[in-house]
This record gives structure tokens, sequence and C-alpha cells, in this order.
């Protein structure tokens, strides 16, 4: 027998071709003028009357609106109608809207289709009229074919467990994580790093308040340690996550530290006695480090680790003499450790964007080239030159430095960054501002293409910058930065005010380089199933409305990791994103769509075949009926097993054969005219 | 079903393919490729008005049935949209999509229907983009090809 052929055997899923007792409701909505403006709704009205089983076709300006929704609720109270479809914009914006009308009147949630006539019609036919009205016929075709099968389905309750997983902690993921564990869940807060604290760390002081960084983020690094519902897993990776929303299970990749963890007290005498001497990447490479580290001396958790890339394993540290607790071991290995969680944020922050391939501004060849995050150093009083900064070239002060904005962001030749960065125009005038304040007679000057001072404070900074501190903004786009034989650089440009060429000398050239999705983004993404923006950024479930969710449920995204921001926004997204965290755990159960599939054990043959075609081990087999079984909870209602079967012997809930099979057949009918 | 070769193979007056509007019936899945059509809805990229789209949650929920049915009833073409590998919400669905599509590719052939009948594409979330630029040239390619040759043997 054929696979056709078995299809019209009496199964559940065929069970129900459509009967007099379908009354479908059609409601078409103009969405303003988004679809009401593009295609004819009163035809559009006419149209769905002549479908098979509608009896009302209405159409309203916002169905989305309590009236909108009250008109559908009324129609199916009184008896009209019990199978709905909504023509308007995308079933991913307002399916659980119109789902929750048919729950409040007491059908169930699940006869209910929307037909994408929006998004996939007039958006994308907006000057062609007989185009969009064209597709959105066929959308409620489709729609109307599909509802007339539906089958009603319980929704799925899913326990959540009142544990979080973080991953990555800078400023996001320090917050993120205080604010669930200070509301008691637990939280597992794991950085690569063998510090937490991220770029902010870095930061001498922040705009536009000029607090010192690390005095507004030591305190939280401290609070994190101290707080006993967070455990941080520094210098560790993620390296696998199963489950789903509720219940995640998670392999993390703890590091070999060398140092035994439990016994290090951080006193330091072991890097005081380590003979070897490389650069310090928290310095950006300008200062040096030892072999056995703490990346900075206010890091948490301040203990030791050793770099295997470096060791020359002289074992001097390991002596009894050096490290009196015996903290050393050389043969220490990674490990791997589980933990459970019903929820994950991704905070991984950014990358600044690399410079060295920008070859007109010279920077690798240039000495007295440097980016935004070397300045920064630069000037840090925790810096490699205790905040005073220096010619890279000859140790000296200079007297004139000049920034150069839009380096690498806003800028689609090099790299694909066509975005602005967000936060370059705002930490140059904090750096030149900070400059002029050691050095009030210095030369500081900044080449801008438009200067975006839109945060709360900022535009008066800017104002500040120029007026009381006497920056000189220049407003144009630099060709080219040329090394003198002093070491000195002439940058020339043009000048886009005046219209003429511009060509000045100065000592120092900083590049207000930007920021761009971390180069393991990607890696990231599969690993907790999220999706990226063309940018590269992770992207939310919805630019607006949902910016701290991702797409996958139980999944939230917070700080730079999502796109470019400064630290005000990030500490809100972060308690956005704790706080999305929060009530899915705070209420212990969250509804998931019951798309599993089901094995229809009289057709199965017991071939197997899907078994191996399952991804989340869902599927066993039973040996004693010898039939496949699909355990529901583990099911993620992919489909896939569907397809795969020979003898059409499962069906996927809302997505059976008969279902998909009534779309094309309802598009593609008979009577279709072409 | 010989025949249908033939008639694939007929050459069309300019006219007539001009006139033509192809029927494309796209199958995406859920999480990558139908979320990349609402960006393009989102940010008003224009396309030519050919395009169905059916949703499943994964590509690799995609039957073969489905694809058969579709071009027997007239579907000028499908287009399979799918996550890039290695972005599969469901680990790798999209993965026996790959391996199964040129199967059904070849099948469709022997049944005289051109190749280009049938496309498989990965499209992420983001690119909306690309899925415009992919319609334009199918809706090229199908008005060069013609009339689905099925059409008429209704
Ligand atoms: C030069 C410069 C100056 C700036 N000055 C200011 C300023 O004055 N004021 C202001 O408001 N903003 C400023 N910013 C912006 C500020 O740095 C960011 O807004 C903020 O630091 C972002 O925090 P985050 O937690 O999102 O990311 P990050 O600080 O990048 O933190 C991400 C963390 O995740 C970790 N991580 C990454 N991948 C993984 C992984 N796979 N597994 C585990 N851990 C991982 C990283 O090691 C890091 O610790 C500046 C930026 C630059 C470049
Ligand atoms: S979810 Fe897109 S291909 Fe599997």
């Amino acid at each position: 027998m054929s696979k056709s052929d078995l299809s019209s055997q009496p199964t559940s899923d065929s069970d129900s071709s459509p009967s007099s007792d379908i009354r479908v409701g059609v409601y078409l909505c103009h969405c303003g003028v988004n679809i009401g403006g593009v295609i004819d709704m009163t035809e559009m009205v006419e149209f769905a009357k002549t479908l098979p089983d509608v009896v009302i076709a209405r159409e309203y300006k916002f169905y989305c609106s309590d009236n909108g929704q009250a008109e559908i609720a009324k129609d199916i109270r009184n008896g009209l109608v019990n199978r709905v479809v909504v023509a308007a914009c995308s079933p991913r914006m307002h399916e659980p809207t119109f789902r929750r009308i048919l729950v409040e009147e007491g059908l169930n949630p699940f006869y209910f289709a929307q037909a994408n006539i929006r998004e996939h019609a007039t958006w994308v036919n907006m000057y062609d009229s007989a185009g969009a009205q064209r597709i959105s016929q066929d959308h409620l075709r489709m729609q109307v074919a599909k509802v007339r099968q539906l089958k009603a389905l319980e929704p799925q309750i899913v326990m959540v467990r009142p544990s979080s997983l973080i991953i990555g902690a800078g400023i996001a993921g320090i917050n993120t994580a205080l604010d669930l564990g200070n509301q008691g869940f637990k939280v597992y807060l794991v950085e690569k790093d063998a510090t937490i604290g991220g770029h902010m760390a870095q930061l001498d002081k922040t705009f536009p308040t000029m607090d010192c960084s690390s005095c507004i983020l030591t305190p939280k690094m401290v609070e994190v340690s101290r707080n006993p519902n967070i455990t941080i897993m520094a210098y560790s990776e993620v390296e696998k996550v199963d489950g789903y929303v509720g219940n995640f299970q998670v392999q993390i990749r703890r590091k070999a530290h060398y140092v035994d963890q439990s016994k290090c007290t951080g006193c330091g005498e072991c890097a005081l006695h380590c003979p070897v001497v490389v650069g310090n990447e928290f310095d950006l490479g300008m200062s040096h480090r030892s072999a056995i580290y703490i990346p900075f001396p206010q890091a948490v958790p301040g203990l030791y680790t050793i770099d295997m890339d470096h060791c020359i394993k002289c074992g001097i540290c390991a002596t009894t003499t050096v490290c009196e607790p015996q903290a050393i071991n050389f043969d220490e290995v990674d490990e791997i450790e589980t933990v459970e969680v019903g929820t994950i944020v991704v905070a991984t922050g950014y990358d600044t964007i690399d410079v060295s391939h920008l070859g007109n501004y010279g920077y690798g060849r240039f000495e007295n080239v440097v980016t935004g995050m070397e300045m920064e150093r630069n000037l840090s009083s925790t810096g490699p030159n205790l905040g005073h900064p220096v010619r890279p070239s000859d140790g000296q002060t200079p007297h004139s430095i000049a920034w150069l904005q839009c380096v690498g962001s806003r800028d689609t030749r090099e790299g694909n960054h066509p975005y602005c960065s967000r936060v370059c125009c705002m930490y140059a005038i904090k750096q030149a501002r900070q400059y002029k304040e050691k050095h009030p007679e210095a030369e500081c000057y900044i080449f801008y293409m438009d200067i975006r001072a839109f945060g709360k404070g900022y535009e008066e900074f800017y104002e500040s910058a120029s007026h009381e501190y006497g920056i000189k903004f220049m407003r144009g786009r630099l060709a080219e930065i040329q090394e003198n034989p002093d070491k000195t650089l002439l940058i020339r440009g043009e000048d886009t005010f005046l219209g003429q060429p511009l060509a000045l000398n100065v000592d120092m050239v900083v590049l207000s380089n930007g920021v761009e999705a971390r180069a393991d983004a990607g890696k990231i993404a599969s690993l907790v199933t999220i999706q990226r923006s063309t940018d590269g950024f992770f992207m939310e479930a919805h630019p607006k409305l949902r910016p701290v969710d991702s797409l996958t449920d139980g999944v939230y995204i917070a700080g730079v990791a999502q796109g470019p921001k400064d630290i005000p926004d990030v500490v809100s997204q972060a308690k956005g994103a704790a706080s999305g965290a929060a009530i899915l755990m705070a209420k212990g159960e969250v509804e998931v769509e019951p798309y599993f599939s089901i094995v229809q054990t009289a057709l199965c043959a017991g071939c197997r075949s899907c078994i191996g075609q399952c991804p989340f081990g869902a599927i066993t087999f039973d040996s004693v009926l010898h039939v496949a079984h699909i355990n529901p909870a583990q099911c993620k209602g992919c489909g896939t097993c569907v397809s795969t079967c020979p003898n059409n012997a499962i069906l996927q809930n809302h997505f059976t054969t008969k279902q998909l099979m009534s779309i094309i057949e309802g598009v593609l009918g008979d009577d279709r005219v072409w | 079903m010989v025949e249908t070769t033939e008639i694939e193979t007929k050459t069309e007056t300019k006219t007539e393919a001009e006139a033509f509007e192809p029927f494309i019936l796209g199958i995406f899945c859920n999480w990558c490729t139908y979320t990349g059509a609402d960006q393009a809805g989102t940010s008003r990229m224009q396309r030519p008005p050919n395009l169905r789209i059916m949703r499943v949650m994964c590509s690799g929920r995609v039957e073969p049935e489905m694809i058969i049915e579709a071009l027997r009833r007239g579907a000028d073409g499908v287009l399979v949209g799918a996550c890039h590998i290695g972005d599969c919400h469901y680990v790798n669905g999209n993965f026996k999509t790959v391996r199964r599509m040129p199967v059904l590719v070849n099948l469709i052939e022997q049944y005289g229907l051109n190749p280009n009948r049938l496309w498989l594409r990965h499209i992420s979330a983001s690119e909306g983009a690309e899925l415009t630029e992919i319609v334009k040239e199918y809706v090229e390619i199908l008005k060069k090809l013609g009339p689905n040759p099925l059409k008429k043997h209704k």
C-alpha cells in the first residue's frame, strides 16, 4: 500500500472532514491604512463569503483593539461562528491575542487561524493593489481551508525551574544576576574570562556624569560574589544546552586554572616570583603580567590562574615558600559541570571593531595612532601610565590629539557596519574632556560626521565640551593619516562645513572605533538556538514590544549582545531581561504550544526510521507492542519524524498532514481559474 | 508523462510570458524564513506579487507529498525556506531537508517538470532582503519557463 493510499485510511487525522457544523467567521482587519489603504476590503469581504463553510465575513479598522475583539467575541457568544480566521498582521504578532478571545468565549483556542495579509502581502506590494489583493485572497483561502481541519487541543503546561543561567558577566550579566539573585532565584553566572566585569572594568570614567567606572562597577562585582544565590562560574564556557523553556540542562566547561581555587588565597606571591613576562590583555598589551595572574587587581573572583600558553613550568610558584597553601596544580584538567535551569539570559557583550585593516588610518603602522579602548586605558589611573597619557612613540605628553569618529561604524565599505555604534561620539568627548582636565593647554580636536548626543544629559555634556573645555569639533570625514619623520601625524581630509580641504598636524590620533557582534556570536546563537539580526547582534523577538525576549521561549538577551548601547541602556535592558525571566520563574509554570507529535500505534509498523531522525531523543521503541512511542515532554514539535514515517503513522498536533495538505488544496483547488 | 517534457521545453511567445504571473508556494519554517518574510514586510521591501506563504514549524516537516501535490495542482514553483545549516531551531531538521530536496528535484524532473520548479533556500530571520532578491530571481526564472504544464492536465 502506498503512502497516499494510507492517508485515506480512517485515522484520527482524516476522520475530521469538514462537516456542516463548522461555521467559519472571517475577520478582515484594515490595520489602519496598512492593509485597508492597499487592498479593497469590501471586495475581500465578498470574496471571503464565497469560501467553504464561511458564514460571516466582516471588516474593521483594528481587530486587535477592544472594539474589534468584542465583535469577534459577540459572534462566538451568539453561536454564529465556531471557527475563527483573522486576516491581518503576522500570527507571530497577534495570534495569542486572538486565541485569548476564543478561550474567553469558551471555544478551544486552536480553532483559530490567522491569514498574514500585512507583512506578506500589502507591505511587500504597497504600490500594486491588484497583486496584493491576489496574495491576500490566496492567504485567506489557505487559512480558511486550514481552520476547517483544525482540532481542539489542550495547551501543555510545563514546570519552570526557579534557576537561571546567565552567559557573560559584563555589566549586563552582573545586573541581571543581582536582580534575579535578590529575588531568591538560583543564578549560575558563566564568564569565559578569569574575572567578571566585562568591558566596563576597562573604562576609566563614564559619560556623561564622569563617574569613575571602577567605583560604580567593583562594588557590584563584590555584591555578586557575596550573594548566596549566585554561583559565579568564571573561566568557564557553555558547551551544550538541552531541554526547553523551564527545563534546560546546561553543560559548562570549567577551564583548568592550574591553581586550586579552593586553596588559593589571592595573596599574589606567585605572580611576584613568576619569571615570565607577557602583555596584559586587560591593558591591551600596553602593560605586562606574569604567566600566573589575575586580570586586574579588583578582579572577582580574585584568585590566580596560570596561562599555560606562556607558562614555562619552572615550578617556582609551586614551591611552599612561594605558595604556602599549595594551591598550584599543573595536572589540573578541564571539568564539565551540568546545571539545570528554567531560564537563560545571554549577555555576552561585544568586540570592538578591528581597525588594522583600514589602511588609510595607519593603525598598526604608525605608533601614535591608537584605538578608543587603548586611549581609555591610557587615561585610566589604573592603566599602564597611571592616568598620565603619553604618546606611544616616545613616552612624552602629547600636546595635540585628534579623535576620528565613525571609524568602522556607519561604513559599509570595509566590514559590514552600516549601523551607528552609539557610544563613540560620547566616549570621544569624554576622553577629550578628561585630557583637557589634565592638560588645559592641550589642543583637542574631534572630527565627526554628526555628533549623536541622544541620552539624558548628553547634549549638555557635548555643549560644555566645546564651550567650557574648548574642544574643537571639526565636521568632516578624513581621507588619510600620514606619519611625519618625527612620528607626529598629518591628517588630511575635507572640512564639510567650509567645503575646503583640510590638513592638520597632531601628536596623536585616537580612532573612535565602534562595536560589533562578538566573533563567536554564531556559536552562542546555535547553542541556545536564538537568531541574529543582519548586523550580527542577537535578535529580539520584537524590536519594539519584546526587546529582551529572544524567539526561543525562556531565553532572554541583555546588553550590547543585542545591539550597541551605553551603560544606562545596558542596565535598563538587564533589568528587563531579569524581569522577563523572573515572571516565568515566579509563576513556576508556563503554557507551551502543544505541537508535539503522536504515533498512531495502529499504523506504526515498527520500522524505527523515525527514532534516528529525532534530535531530542524523544522517540523510544516499545519492544512489547513493537511500535514507536513519542514522549510529549521531550518532543519539541518540529515534525521531522512525521515527514520521515513511511506509513504516515505520526501526527503532529496542529500541523497534521491532512491540515497542511488542506492548505495546498485550498489555494490550488480544482475550481481555481488560472 | 513524457508529453509534459515537451510542453515544458516549448518556448512561449514574449507577450504570453509577460502576462504570465507565476504562482509560487512558499513553505517556510517558523523560526527563520517565515520570520525573515515578516521582516521583509516590516521593512517594506517590495517584491513581485507571486509568493504565497504557508508555515511549518521546521523545514524538516516538509513532506514530499506536499510538494508533489502543489505541483500536481498547478503551482508554478515551490520555494522551501529553511534556516541556515547549524541554525535550525530543532538542531538539524533542515539538514534532513537538504538531503531530501535533491531527491525530490530529481523525481519531478523524471516526471517531466523542470527542476527549477522546486527550490530550497536557506533564509534567516534577518534576511528579508535575501528573500526579496530570491523571489525576484525565482519569478524571472519561472516567467521564462512558462506555466506549469500540469495545470492543463486537470
Ligand atoms: C572605548 C569605549 C568607551 C566606552 N565608554 C563608555 C562610557 O563612558 N559610558 C557608557 O555608558 N558606556 C561606555 N562604553 C560602552 C560600554 O562599554 C558598554 O555599554 C558596556 O560595557 C556593555 O556591557 P555588556 O555587559 O553588554 O558587554 P561586555 O562588557 O562586553 O560584557 C560581556 C561579558 O561576557 C563575556 N562573554 C562573552 N562571550 C562569552 C561566552 N561565550 N561565554 C561566557 N562569557 C562570555 C565577556 O568576557 C564579558 O565579560 C564604552 C565603550 C567603549 C568601546
Ligand atoms: S527550524 Fe528552520 S529549518 Fe528547522
